[in-house]
């Protein structure tokens, strides 16, 4: 019998947050992985006994990258439990505003995250490697650079309608608190413009239109050999070298809860797709496990569940996040999900056996980039100066509900309970909950410790290539994992 | 020249303070470092090196084989549960991030509390403060904290409070340029140890609803233009911060976006004893005076100008664009 090893690989970095992976490995593969989210802040006892509009201020502060996307599903929440609805105006903003953050959340992980891996020294001699290095070195590469200023840049939508970013308060149950004028309409289509540019030249050296209407394996490889792609060929060309598209294949049901919700409907759809098609979700069987949390209490659906952590930190539980299941079962989450969700030809065209993979998550990210430029601009160009953008509502006494949304990384709820005008119960599933969840009680692992599985590990390595990788495939956002 | 070394570690916070520094602008953050000199010896969100290389560096740190000029630490220091600081454990060292803090901070030229998690506890401290989170030297408006009242780095310097929820990125980047030409002293700090290029302004300097202010003109609900002070919890005469004189995002501060100033440069603000957007009063009179104001004065002047308020502030303070532009009118004199 072979020998198994173990390794335990951390401080995990560019995860946006703290993470620990443990490896049990045997013939130079990972035979077992588990997810140790390991920082607990316990938000959902600080929520306990606040006025509900205080989750406003809160949970934004949840996370810093995704915080937009906390603020829309506190609002969400609110708004349905008491009943009220932005007029059409309010929610053309309030999408903008969500979808910038997402936006420019894709260029942080793309360029900072995700892309400095390939310029290890240990990739020394490959073909793409010098440019690699040229591009993305940490903190020096052209294009991490350029995309650092790219996203500033874009951000100044935030300034333009939100104040600021991250942690606005202008995302409210009746609307948001600026209504824009013509002014800000020009400067905002003016900024997209510039995004356009960047996007157009440096990310992928084509027009945002070709790249959202590719269509499957046979467009995309003709596009790629019809001229330089920038940065994406780049990592065409990396995925193909280094076969991505064979590494890290996660669980073959995709969730999304539908992302940017205006009077027309979802720009990108809500559903489950398993099985080679997408049906609706079974909200309702949203359950947290907590066999291998340390937490204590039952297994239970957020209207009903607890947060009470164990001091102890007892076995067999190895980390702070809880184990989220749809019917059941783990599903993957992001914006690749998405893609395969709203049935986006070319993402269904990168599955491999109906599950996704590094190069498929992170291509998946790319054609989102372009397709939530194209709505942003759409959006931009029907604002309406002049109109309300908030509707009045009145205080939440007692009710309950749930705001769901797609973060960049991936499906986000909040499921509140109110009670004489205070919180009664405050839970958060956030989309690295799904994706990094442990254990569930019965003892299967969540999405990347399946897709970890059979991960190759290289002699010597302590934190194996293969597995950065696959982990930073995922966009895991270890803050909001636990909150 | 031998570069300003920094690591920079994430606590028990959300990130988000790093995610602001990168919107820092005219030239960029990694422009802004590089032109100062500023070295990043390790950060989590920006650094390559993972796992195993990320701890040789702080060995390295411990060792004293690389000099270390300021250590800043985002997120509050959780001391849960029971002392212990084990509800954050740095991945990969079995070692609490308090323990952690406690060992480098001493070995630091300057230690750097980057946003008001790290500098006073922040929101992580917010309601029952389940994980005991406190700030580097403060535990909320009380000296102490994770490293005590009395600490000091290898300077002399307390901990400095770049304080914000979330600091502007040029709060931070204007912090380590100061401190790497040795420009920062203690005399630059204010009580609460934050830079006073930044606290030694109020929120309200600069504050586009100035106006609405000056006559009372005050908003009824979020998205009117008038003041927020009267009803909507705006503290903005009394928060520290240049907020409204340098702009966040372009061109945007939390009152320009339309919501109230919450004092989150402040000690303690994430439990405001109040709804955030709701003013308390008594008697109908707002609970909070602008800062350095006497009351009567304040009462007086209010209802002053109150009465003097010029229906065009009346009309624009309670819709969400203007309905009733100023009047146009020589300035010369004939």
């Amino acid at each position: 019998m072979s020998e198994t090893t173990r390794l335990i690989a951390g401080p995990f970095n560019r995860v946006e947050g703290d993470l620990e992976i443990t490896l049990d490995i045997t013939d130079g593969r990972v035979r077992e992985a588990r997810a140790n989210s390991p920082l607990f802040r316990g938000f959902e006892m600080i929520l306990v006994g606040k006025t509900p509009l205080d989750a406003l201020t809160l949970t934004p502060r949840i996370c810093g990258i995704c915080s937009v996307s906390q603020s829309m599903a506190a609002a969400r929440a609110i708004a349905q439990a008491i009943g009220v609805t932005p007029p059409a105006p309010g929610q053309l903003v309030a999408a903008l505003i969500h979808a910038v953050e997402n936006l420019a959340d894709h260029l942080t992980h793309f360029h900072l995250f995700f892309m400095p891996d390939f310029t290890r020294p240990a990739y020394a001699g490959r073909p793409w490697h010098d440019r690699m290095v040229t591009r993305f070195t940490a903190a020096e590469g052209s294009a991490i650079r350029s995309a650092t200023r790219a996203r500033a840049d874009l951000l100044h939508i935030m300034g333009q309608l939100a104040g600021k970013w991250p942690h606005t308060l202008s995302l409210q149950p009746g609307g948001v608190t600026k209504a824009p004028d013509a002014r800000d309409k020009v400067r905002i289509l003016a900024t997209l413009k510039a995004c356009r540019r960047f996007l157009e030249s440096d990310l992928f050296a084509a027009p945002l239109e070709e790249v959202a209407a590719l269509d499957g394996e046979d467009a995309l490889d003709r596009w790629r050999r019809a001229a330089p792609r920038g940065d994406t060929g780049l990592f065409l060309d990396v995925a193909e070298d280094l076969e991505l598209d064979r590494m890290g294949a996660g669980p073959p049901r995709f969730l999304s809860v539908g992302a940017y919700e205006t009077p027309a409907g979802f720009l990108f759809a809500r559903g489950l797709f398993k099985d080679g098609a997408t049906g609706p979700v079974p909200l309702e069987r949203v359950e947290e496990h907590l066999a291998h949390s340390w937490m204590t209490g039952a297994t239970a659906h957020p209207f009903a569940g607890v947060t009470q952590p164990d001091p102890d930190m007892a076995d067999p539980a190895y980390s702070w996040c809880k184990a989220p299941r749809l019917a059941g079962e783990t599903v993957e989450v992001g914006a690749f999900a998405r893609q395969v969700v709203d049935n986006h030809p070319l993402a269904r065209a990168l599955l491999r056996d109906g599950a996704a993979n590094v190069r498929a998550r992170v291509l998946g990210r790319l054609l989102e980039v372009a397709r939530t430029a194209l709505a942003l601009e759409a959006w931009a160009a029907a604002l309406s100066p002049g109109a309300s953008h908030m509707a009045r509502s009145h205080a939440l006494e007692t009710g309950r509900g749930a705001g769901l949304v797609e973060a960049a990384r991936g499906s986000l709820g909040h499921w509140l309970v109110a009670r004489d005008g205070k919180i009664k119960s405050y839970q958060i599933i956030a989309p690295t909950t799904w994706n990094f969840s442990p254990r569930d009680s019965q003892g299967l692992p969540g999405p990347v410790e399946q897709a970890l599985e059979g991960a190759l590990v290289k002699p010597g390595e302590t934190t194996p290539l293969s597995v950065q990788h696959i982990v930073r495939s995922f966009d895991p956002c270890m803050v909001c994992t636990v909150h | 020249m031998s570069p300003y070394t920094v690591l920079w570690l994430q606590s028990a916070g959300c990130g988000g303070c790093t995610m602001s520094l990168l919107c820092a602008e005219s030239p960029g953050l990694f422009d802004s470092l590089e032109d100062f000199g500023i070295k990043l010896l390790w950060h989590p969100s920006l650094s390559l090196e993972t796992g195993a290389e990320a701890r040789a560096i702080l060995e390295d740190i411990i060792a004293g084989r690389v000099r270390l000029d300021c250590l800043c630490v985002e997120g509050a220091i959780a001391r849960g549960p029971r002392g212990t600081g084990h509800f954050h454990i740095l991945g990969g060292t079995n070692r609490s991030m308090l323990s952690w803090a406690r060992e480098i901070a001493p070995l630091a030229g300057d230690v750097v509390a980057i946003g008001s998690c790290a500098a006073y506890g922040g929101v992580t401290a917010a309601g029952p403060n389940p994980t005991d989170a406190v700030g580097l030297t403060y535990d909320g408006a009380r000296e102490g904290g994770a490293l005590g009242a009395d600490f000091r780095s290898r300077s002399g310097r307390p901990v400095i409070n770049v304080s914000g929820c979330p600091p502007h990125p040029n709060w931070v980047t204007e912090t380590l340029m100061l401190l790497s030409l040795g420009l920062l002293g203690e005399s630059d700090l204010d009580p609460l140890k934050r830079p006073r290029f930044l606290a030694d302004h109020l929120v309200h300097h600069g504050c586009p609803r100035n106006e609405y202010y000056e006559f009372k003109a005050s908003a009824g609900h979020l998205s009117e233009q008038g003041c927020m002070m009267e009803h909507l919890g705006c503290v903005g005469t009394q928060a520290h911060g240049d907020c409204n004189i340098r702009p966040w995002n372009g061109e945007g501060s939390c009152t320009r976006g339309g919501y109230p100033c919450i004092n989150c440069t402040a000690p303690e603000f994430e439990e405001p004893g109040h709804g955030f957007s709701e003013t308390p009063k008594i008697a109908g009179v707002p609970v909070g005076l602008p800062t350095d104001m006497p009351k009567a004065w304040f009462i007086a002047l209010a209802s002053l100008s109150k009465a003097a308020t010029p229906q065009r502030l009346r009309d624009n303070a309670v819709a969400d664009h203007i309905v009733t532009p100023p009047a146009v009118r020589s300035t010369k004199r004939s």
